[in-house]
């Protein structure tokens, strides 16, 4: 609650200062500020309805690198040949690359070659984002369509495609969370070193 | 006033003091020499066809006239995909610092998903006390604030890190960014009701088009100054640019204002979703990328005259452009009409407000000779818009992202105006 509580603290403090500027004791000051939290908490219409944790469950797609949010089920790049060939390979090019869409495979060099080729093999640093964009996003013409199973296997074939697994390896919450990316230390977060 | 005095140059290539058409003595003089060319028009002596009859019946809603119809949103999109692309503000044909609703710039993964109010929630859960939903109804119940500020895609002028400079009206070449009065519900508010958790540090915000498009936002920006937009420019947001309800997140680049907003999940980290780790991250020479670089830095460029436009003979023009900045307000525009050599200060138009188009103008006396127009803004945390050679030298050629250098515009001895790397 640090990082909320000191914000609205700021915030009240400025509020205090203009109404109350003069002579008021640090303690009472504080006191003062923290009845007026929770008076402001009540001023809010509070129109929101409690959120059923049916409804949460069902909406939340969201997939975090050590594999938080993965869905039961598996696939290997054996299976996900079939899947990338009759829905990916027509805007990706077989093999990942020479498609219209983005190259996802195959790439000739590296990062810091002219120019760089970036693909998941070089530039992804988490397998766990293929898996969650594949299911938020593809295929394009019909997103959604594709079952757990199916992703998973599809997302086993491209970490193939890229020589990260090998081709019978099977691809679940667990090991997925578990595979290494080449890229996975090539960023900089430069918003946090700010 | 003694023209004279009021015409003497302030910087190289003919650059006039910033104030020169607030002077009243000049106005006159330009006023004078214009009205020369029109005087002896036949057409001021009789009716023009639309004078002499009753003109059109209202109309429910207004369409910009025909003749203007060439002021338009230039697509470019995948024909295999047409939902997948972008759509340009022609930057070049507009004026002020407000883009029309119609000519803002679109950049979709999947489409325009067309949304019934009726059937679109939010839902707000994830490290909060309370996960709370909200139907548009209840939304349109809260206190709204409004907020001018502009929305630039992260990938803007991306043409600029080529190493030849490419040849294209200024808006299809930097029109990834427009600028609008967004009005809705602080997203604060909502926050607060639902009491997140100390632990909570990012929301994860998503949309409800067919790519379910999702975003990491650090938390402090989300409770700082982000609106759940209902509202752009008066009238509710246009499908393509996120009805029923938009994220906005003033100063940061385009993709972290999520449109068809319908779920925001608090966290303690980023998602490491595909849109901030694949793209929208910035690859530098060492093979390392910059990821979360958020804010969209100072950026100016001259609109008029830019490319594609003639000017017709030697004499008295007024160079106009936009400035805006991520991080605040625009303190100064600078413009030079000299390559470099020497620069002048533009006037800013009244109000420049922090994170928003903040419209630039100089007047210029040009001498007919050849000459290269350059822009640069300074924004009030003391940032510099960097000379291209800079931009480059710190970032590589091929970070993609971010581009914010300074524009040169080339005017040439027939009054041609061209891009150049200068």
């Amino acid at each position: 609650m640090f990082m909320l509580e000191h914000t609205q603290y700021s915030r009240l403090t400025a509020l205090m200062v203009r109404r109350k500027a003069h002579k008021i004791a640090l303690l009472f000051f504080v006191l003062l500020a923290a009845a007026e939290t929770a008076e402001c908490r009540q001023k809010g219409p509070g129109l929101g309805q409690p959120a059923p944790r049916a409804l949460i469950q069902a909406w939340n797609l969201d997939v975090f690198p050590d594999g938080t949010g993965l869905p039961p089920g598996q696939g290997d790049a054996l299976t996900g040949k079939a899947i990338y060939q009759r829905h990916c390979q027509s805007c990706h090019g077989e093999e990942g690359s020479g498609g219209s869409a983005e190259e996802l495979a195959g790439a000739a060099h590296g990062l810091t070659d002219e120019p760089p080729d970036k693909t998941i093999g070089t530039y992804w640093p988490y397998a766990t984002t293929l898996f969650d964009f594949t299911r938020r996003s593809m295929p394009l013409d019909a997103p959604g369509s594709l079952d757990n199973d199916q992703i998973y296997a599809v997302t086993a074939y491209l970490l193939y495609l890229n020589g990260i697994i090998n081709q019978l390896e099977v691809m679940n919450a667990s090991t997925l969370a578990k595979v290494k990316m080449p890229n996975r230390d090539g960023f900089i977060n430069v918003y946090q070193q700010h | 006033m003694d023209k004279k005095s009021v015409m003497q140059t302030v910087a190289g290539g003919g650059l006039l003091d910033r104030r020169l058409f607030m002077k009243k003595g000049l106005v006159f003089s330009i006023a004078a020499m214009t009205a020369d060319s029109m005087a002896a028009s036949e057409h001021e002596k009789s009716r023009q066809p639309w004078m002499r009859k009753p003109g059109q019946p209202f109309s429910n809603y207004g369409q910009p006239s025909p003749h203007e119809r060439r002021t338009i949103r230039w697509v470019m999109a995948n024909s295999m995909a047409p939902g997948n692309g972008v759509s340009w503000t022609p930057l070049h044909d507009l004026e002020g610092t407000i883009t029309p609703s119609g000519l803002h710039f679109e950049r979709h993964h999947n489409g325009v998903p067309q949304i019934d109010p009726q059937h679109h929630s939010l839902l707000l859960h994830g490290l909060v006390n309370k996960p709370l939903l909200f139907s548009m109804e209840d939304l349109l119940r809260y206190p709204m604030s409004s907020q001018l500020c502009f929305i630039e895609c992260g990938g803007n002028s991306n043409a600029g890190w080529r190493s030849e400079p490419i040849q294209t009206a200024v808006g299809y070449f930097h029109g990834m960014a427009s600028c609008s009065e967004w009005t809705g519900v602080p997203l604060r508010i909502l926050l607060e009701e639902a009491k997140v958790k100390g632990r909570a540090k990012w929301l994860i915000a998503e949309g409800a088009d067919a790519a379910v498009m999702n975003v990491s936002i650090p938390l402090e920006k989300a409770l700082d100054d982000c609106i759940l937009a209902l509202y752009q420019n008066g009238e509710r947001i246009r499908p393509e640019n996120g009805y029923p309800l938009r994220l906005i997140v003033p100063g940061w680049e385009g993709v972290t204002h999520v449109k068809w907003l319908r779920r925001l999940h608090l966290t303690n980290r980023p998602t490491m979703a595909r849109n901030e780790t694949a793209k929208y991250t910035d690859l530098l020479p060492d093979g390392k990328a910059r990821q979360f670089s958020f804010v969209m830095e100072a950026k100016s460029l001259i609109t008029n005259p830019s490319f594609g436009h003639r000017l017709e003979r030697p004499g008295l023009y007024q160079i106009s452009g936009l400035a805006w900045s991520g991080r605040g307000r625009i303190a100064k525009v600078e413009v030079s009409a000299d390559g470099g050599k020497s620069w002048a200060e533009a006037e800013l138009q009244a109000p420049v407000l922090a994170k928003c188009f903040t419209r630039f103008r100089i007047p210029w006396q040009w001498n007919g000779q050849k000459t290269v127009l350059k822009s640069r803004a300074i924004d009030e945390s003391g940032y510099i818009q960097p000379e291209r050679d800079a931009l480059i030298e710190q970032r590589g050629r091929h970070g993609y992202f971010h581009y914010n250098a300074i524009v040169s515009w080339e005017v040439s001895e027939r009054g041609e105006v061209s891009h150049v790397y200068a």
